[in-house]
């Protein structure tokens, strides 16, 4: 169908799905007066049962922990996605990996992108380790902190080239630490069974609250899940730049 | 509801019409950085510093990011 | 003016589906598909709003204070993520659709017959 005919047919069911919609949201309460019982609930029992002060991480992490190990493996599962869909084909050819245009001169890297990247640098990943490590404190936690771990790598390849990258790690390695984070998950929920109680129950000591070595096995979850994350987005990007920098058509490899 | 909440809300809203409005690519990424910025602006405001923090690093840095790399990459094999 | 969130939760869904919809680039598709996303995140922190209650945070404040609703902020979280994760599957799809048919507008591609 044309796109005239489209947006027509868009207007009226659209149409008709909003007037639905907001029929329905007449029903629920009015904003400001949230009823769940299951909330409150953790909110007093999240510090006194396991000594964690940060609810939302106690909630993904101790008491739903097991759908955060589900959204986990959908991230692992959409990097192995891009990995497999990225691949050189039959017919690329492999070229520096230094970026270029087929149709002028590159200007090199500018002395204050070099000087602020390896600058930030140290400041960001010690940001990224300190979000994993007081996931279970203040907010914070695996995922945003493992993101801050890989913009901090990042920060390296805009300083510099792709090579830069390379030879900071090889791309074995980065999928051996991204495995290692998946399972890390996997083997914390074991000590669950271990202890006899279910899979990925909180039953190591919890501490004192307000120190990092409380909660039980949510930092160590955390751990493992900022490390997933953290490998897994630089596999991410390092499979995109990959794709555009280093595999080239044949017979443009202007280089 | 505060002046402050109702003032980003229709923030919000103006910055997802304006990511729809904006037709190149390009352009869009970095209007859907700046429209990542006002969500966990709007997210801070709904008392929810968690789901903020996620949504800057998600939305204003690794998804804009993807985005360049990938139109980097289709721009090169247009030439 | 109480109904406001979720009326900017409806219009962004409705814009972004309309982006869909209409797009003549599949990149244009895929933030436009981040703005329906962002749809539900801004819906689900609306309910779990309450009146005069602080962030689910008990580092600083006394344990009896009342506090919004963690469980959505949860749910928001792992949205957050997982759509991150879904755009930059459609990304690359993209990038290699490019590659091998040299366009990227929807209607283009769907004249095509397969190869």
């Amino acid at each position: 169908m044309t796109l005239r005919i489209r947006r027509v047919v868009f207007l009226l069911a659209g149409g008709t799905l909003a007037a639905l919609m907001l029929g329905s949201f007449a029903a629920l309460p009015s904003f400001g007066g949230s009823h769940g019982a299951y909330g409150p609930l953790l909110d007093h029992l999240s510090v006194p049962q396991h000594h964690i002060t940060d609810v939302v991480t106690a909630v993904n992490f101790d008491y739903r922990g097991f759908d955060t190990l589900g959204e986990e493996f959908i991230f692992f599962a959409a990097v192995l996605g891009v990995a497999l869909i990225l691949r050189a084909q039959r017919g690329e050819v492999v070229g520096h990996s230094v970026d270029y245009a087929t149709d002028r001169a590159v200007p090199p890297t500018s002395d204050v992108v070099r000087v602020l990247g390896l600058g930030l640098t140290p400041p960001t990943v010690l940001f990224g380790l300190y979000v994993v490590a007081h996931g279970h404190l203040t907010p914070g936690g695996g995922f945003q902190g493992g993101v801050v771990l890989a913009t901090g790598v990042l920060l390296i390849y805009l300083a510099g080239e792709l090579e830069d990258l390379h030879g900071l790690y090889t791309e074995a390695a980065l999928e051996r630490a991204e495995a290692i984070g998946a399972a890390g998950f996997i083997g914390v929920g074991l000590l669950g069974l271990a202890a006899g109680t279910a899979f990925l129950d909180n039953t190591l000591p919890v501490g004192r609250i307000g120190s990092v070595f409380s909660a039980g096995m949510v930092p160590l979850v955390n751990a493992s899940v900022g490390l997933e994350i953290a490998a897994g987005l630089v596999l991410l990007l390092t499979n995109f730049l990959h794709q555009t920098i280093v595999l080239r058509a044949p017979g443009r490899v202007s280089r | 509801m505060t002046p402050l909440q109702v003032m980003i809300l229709l923030f919000v809203a103006a910055g997802g019409t304006a990511v729809v409005a904006t037709r190149e690519p390009l352009r869009q990424a970095m209007v859907a950085s700046l429209f990542g910025i006002l969500l966990a602006i709007l997210f801070f405001v709904l008392q929810a510093p968690d789901v903020a923090l996620s949504e800057v690093v998600v939305g204003a840095v690794a998804l804009p990011l993807m985005i360049l790399v990938s139109l980097a990459k289709i721009r090169g094999g247009q030439r | 003016m109480t109904a406001l969130p979720f009326v900017v939760a409806l219009w962004l869904l409705f814009v972004g589906l309309y982006g869909v919809v209409t797009s003549r680039n599949l990149v244009h598709q895929i933030i436009c598909l981040s703005v329906v996303q962002a749809s539900t995140y801004v819906f689900l922190l609306s309910v779990g709003y309450s009146k005069g209650a602080t962030a689910p945070v008990f580092a600083d404040i006394p344990n009896n204070r009342v506090v919004v609703d963690p469980i959505v902020q949860a749910l928001t979280l792992t949205d957050v993520v997982v759509g991150a994760a879904v755009s930059a599957l459609l990304l690359a799809i993209a990038v290699q659709l490019h590659k091998r048919t040299g366009s990227l507008d929807p209607e283009d591609l769907r004249s095509r017959p397969s190869q």
